[in-house]
């Protein structure tokens, strides 16, 4: 990871900054210059909702090498209020019980181990909530 | 517009070709492709290749390939869109016919895979992927497509085995092509037993790393009757659209709207629908994705693709046999070759060339080719003239 990229996109992995458009209200993540909904090019910071469920999710059992030592972990498509979807790792739950439809909410966590440029990344990984 | 034909085809060896550089290998398929047409010039070249940047550090294919090949002087193109690089580089040399800017074109594809090991390929291939907010989460491809499975599942009941009836299916078709990278049969309980990749993916749901190239000559129709002395095969109809790179950005992950939109726009080029098609080559990189695909183009309906597998339904003597070269699975995914190697089985199937695994009366074929999972696809139609 080289550093330059690693710290420009800082804002939307540790603060979760997103985008709303002006005209139609639909939120980008991470944001654009073109609303993809409206085409709108006008737009207001806004931070991404911090709940919401599992849309869909697998358990990565063969991964890159910077994952290699959290084998196996679940990863998934989390659709979060409002309608914005990520992907984020599912974490803090035993694997199996991992379901579609399961609520969780974002947590600020290590994400990779530091590679050959000795960066540590973090950002955004999903928890079981009430 | 001009009408097009493809007047000859060309495949080098498929595998894992330790001995074979990439431009031998890309030589070899485009060598083929020539003597098969019998022309002795071509007029220029696109060639499809999805990373050989990552794979062997070698950009610049316009120039190393068009000198090996022995045609240093023409325009030539590398042409990127991840698995769909060949489908695109067919479609542009398609187009250039058409417009009538050049005569004979030949279109290939290539990709040197071996040369990296398991977790440079993973790298790689991973880089078709939204790199900031998918990979950098962890994501693996088939862990994306897995995500589609489990929601294909979920949504319309599609069962595991149906999945390995896919593989089971296409290694079936792949065992009677010769120039298959795995020409072996593998059964429902053998997928289910192979070693889980990402759930509820197998490794046996997966194709394979390849080493291959595959080549393509198009001319207009008129010079092909005058040159050829096979059995004339005409392109009817070509569309090409794009989707959203993540795949969570898209409402259906389950649908493959590029593929939908490409297929309508071929179909309509070609005047006719998915019941005219008589079999078809599609992007099977995974088993979900076969299933994904006949259904967006119209070959079974919303959500029955695994029923489609499991009755037989996509199988040689089905109504709709898909893969009969034995799909990405079986016959290999060398990426940036696959687009124009389905080119290469739609062209044998419609002259007759496929021996054990010919599709009687053929006189129809469909290739799709997609990029990522789903972010870019191309539909050909391709009929006898």
């Amino acid at each position: 990871m080289f550093p330059a990229r690693y710290w420009r996109e800082i804002p939307q992995r540790y603060r979760l900054e997103a985008t709303k458009c002006k005209s139609c209200g639909k939120i980008s993540f991470p944001p654009r210059s073109k609303c993809p909904k409206c085409g709108g090019t006008e737009f207001e910071e806004t931070k991404l909702p911090e709940h919401g469920v599992v849309r869909t999710f697998t358990v990565i059992r063969v991964a890159p090498s910077q994952f290699v030592e959290q084998v196996p972990y679940a990863v998934g498509i989390v659709e979060l209020h409002g309608g914005v979807r990520i992907t984020a790792q599912i974490v803090d739950c035993p694997l199996e019980d991992i379901k579609i439809g399961q609520k969780v909410r974002i947590e600020f966590r290590r994400i990779q181990e530091d590679g050959n440029s000795g960066i540590i990344c973090y950002g955004y990984k999903c928890v079981p909530a009430p | 517009m001009r009408e097009v034909a493809v007047l000859g085809i060309g495949m080098s060896e498929w595998g894992e070709l330790w001995k074979k550089p990439l431009r031998q290998i890309f030589v070899d398929a485009a060598s083929a492709a020539i003597a098969d047409a019998g022309v002795d010039k071509i007029d220029s070249m696109y060639v499809g290749c999805m990373t050989s940047g990552l794979f062997v550090g070698q950009e610049h294919l316009a120039s190393m390939l068009s000198d090996y090949l022995g045609v240093s002087s023409i325009p030539a193109c590398r042409v990127e869109s991840a698995c769909a690089s060949a489908g695109v580089a067919f479609r542009l040399g398609y187009v250039e016919v058409a417009s009538g800017v050049s005569d004979i074109v030949l279109v290939g594809g290539v990709e040197k895979m071996t040369d990296v090991g398991g977790d440079g390929a993973t790298f790689a291939l991973a880089t078709a992927a939204d790199q900031e907010y998918e990979v950098y989460h962890g994501v693996t491809f088939p862990g994306l497509y897995a995500m589609v499975a489990n929601e294909h599942m979920d949504r319309f009941g599609t069962t595991r085995e149906q999945l390995a009836h896919v593989a089971v299916k296409n290694h079936k078709h792949g065992s009677m092509n010769p120039r298959a990278q795995y020409p072996f049969e593998v059964t429902v309980e053998g997928v289910l037993k192979s070693v889980l990749v990402a759930d509820p993916l197998r490794i046996l749901d997966c194709s394979p790393i390849t080493d291959g190239a595959a080549a393509a000559v198009l001319c207009p129709l008129g010079l092909a009757k005058k040159l050829s002395k096979k059995p004339l095969v005409k392109i009817t109809g070509s569309g090409h659209a794009t989707d959203t790179i993540a795949l969570h950005d898209r409402d259906d992950i389950t649908e493959f709207a590029a593929t939908k939109r490409a297929a309508e726009k071929a179909y309509k080029m070609a005047g006719v629908g998915p019941a005219d098609i008589d079999f078809a080559e599609v992007h099977d990189c995974f088993t979900i994705a076969e299933i994904c695909v006949i259904e967006a183009l119209g070959f079974a309906e919303r959500g029955k693709g695994g029923e489609a597998a499991e009755s037989g339904a996509t199988a040689l003597g089905g109504p709709i046999p898909i893969n009969t070269s034995g799909g990405l699975k079986s016959k290999g995914h060398p990426v940036g070759a696959t687009g124009i190697a389905q080119i290469v089985e739609l062209t044998e199937q419609l002259r007759g060339e496929s021996g054990k695994r010919q599709v009687k009366g053929a006189k129809r074929g469909l290739a799709q080719n997609m990029g990522g999972t789903g972010g870019s696809t191309t539909v050909h139609i391709l009929e006898v003239a």
